[in-house]
């Protein structure tokens, strides 16, 4: 099963086993990693679980389409690297993915 | 003034899912419904949150979108001739001695009723307020959500944060009055209308406005008067901007709020109700849908709809306390058929 590694803005590492189909928010929601709030479910809708993608992971989980660059608009402290984990899935190609937990979420 | 105090049987505060189907329910009843809602359209989050998205767990209906569901709730309570305040709040919520309750809503909308029913979801949807280091103390005097009266902006120096249409719609109507606007987006594109952004546009290319690329990140000022905003921009470079007032545009969230004061037992922020009337700790005020709570309470809209029908029984009671409440199937009682308008 993929490993992921959330890392919290004080630096505490979360590293989880998701299953491959599910996203990256539902893999912290299901394991209770702080930070990630996902008040709408998962609908792409709020940008409450807005993460930061590790440099060296950013090719293999892609560009945010359309839709979730509207959506971070409305997260805080946007960068280059911002996703919304709930539009990352997550497959054996993104075993041992890391992502970095912003200091708050909207 | 009591001649403006809406009369009715029944008022759902919330017009999502359940509360609509309350209507249905109530309405094969005999109870008059009268519906409010903060948001412009009813649905609650189907409609605001994911209209296009798909819904899987409605019985018989394998796939319905958020918008699809509203439209067939709409469909299905239309012989009952429901009333809609929209864009409302309810801030008062007061029992008298005659066991009647009056809601005052936040435009001054008063209501008597017979019976409440609180189908609020996850609360209000309201402003989002950005995390910046001590917003609050700006809140009212210097950083507002919303625009009640364009002439209090007039000849303020107004920095507007956001790229959709709030955002783009008020730097171009606050435009005339203040003594300068900047928009603050974190990137080219809008979500905005097309033709807001290019009307904005045109505005910074003949020097009126100015339109920066970036986020604010800090906010600086003293006695809750702004005076300058740090922007970041997109090489990462912080500027500082001088302003005195920030109108924050970056969508809606869902807050309890008024709620709490209505002297209801809460538990966490949800209304604790029993599971044959879902009636909450005061007599004749229900709450059903997501906003309530009981053991085994999964907040699902199917939930929601089994609550809707238990509670309009009891609600039955209390509006019609000399009529006899008789259980009859839609299927084969003309007198409900009747009601529905296909007899």
């Amino acid at each position: 099963m993929p490993k992921i590694t959330y890392i919290e803005h004080d630096g505490t590492k979360h590293e989880v086993e998701a299953e491959a189909g599910m996203t990256v928010m539902e893999a912290a929601v299901k394991n209770s990693v702080p930070g990630i709030e996902a008040e709408c479910g998962g609908a792409c809708a709020c940008a409450t679980c807005h993460v930061y993608v590790d440099e060296a992971w950013r090719k293999a989980t892609g560009q945010p389409e359309e839709m979730e660059e509207d959506m971070l608009d409305f997260a805080f402290d946007v960068r280059e690297s911002s996703r919304l984990s709930c539009q990352i899935k997550v497959s054996d190609e993104l075993d041992g993915l890391i992502v970095n937990v912003p200091e708050k979420q909207f | 003034m009591t001649g403006d105090v809406i009369k009715t049987d029944a008022v759902i505060i919330g017009a999502g899912p359940v509360g609509l189907f309350a209507v249905f329910e109530l309405g094969l009843l005999d109870i008059k419904t009268h519906l409010i809602d903060i948001l412009d359209k009813p649905g609650g989050q189907c409609a605001e949150l994911y209209p296009e998205k798909p819904i899987y767990d409605i019985p018989a209906l394998p796939f319905v979108t958020g918008q699809g569901l509203t439209d067939g709730l709409m469909e299905q309570i239309k012989p009952f001739d429901p009333v809609f305040h929209l864009q409302q709040r309810v801030d008062e919520l007061k029992p008298d001695s005659e066991g009647r309750f009056h809601l005052t809503t936040d435009i001054g909308t008063q209501f008597e009723t017979k019976v409440v029913i609180i189908a609020a979801g996850g609360g209000s949807f309201t402003p989002k307020r950005p995390p910046l280091g001590g917003i609050e103390g700006f809140e009212g005097t210097s950083v507002f959500y919303s625009v009640r009266q364009i002439e209090e902006f007039k000849d303020k120096s107004i920095l507007i944060a956001g790229g959709g249409d709030s955002a783009l719609d008020w730097a171009l109507n606050l435009h005339p009055v203040a003594k300068r606007i900047t928009l603050v987006h974190r990137r080219e594109e809008f979500r905005a209308a097309p033709d807001s952004v290019n009307k904005m546009r045109a505005l910074a290319d003949a020097g009126e406005l100015d339109f920066v690329i970036g986020q604010v990140m800090e906010l600086h000022g003293q006695n809750s008067q702004l005076e300058a905003a740090s922007i970041r921009g997109k090489d990462g470079e912080m500027t500082r901007l001088e302003c005195d007032t920030l109108l924050p545009f970056f969508g809606l969230t869902m807050k309890l709020g008024p709620v709490a004061d209505w002297g209801l037992n809460l538990d966490e922020n949800l209304i604790p109700v029993d599971t044959e009337k879902f009636e909450t700790s005061t007599s004749g005020i229900f709450a059903i849908g997501d906003i309530n709570t009981y053991p085994g309470k999964l907040k699902l809209i199917l939930s929601g709809f089994h609550e809707a029908a238990l509670m309009a029984r009891a609600a039955h009671r209390i509006v019609h306390p000399d009529s006899k409440l008789v259980f009859q199937y839609t299927t084969s009682s003309s007198s409900l058929q009747k009601k529905l308008g296909v007899k």
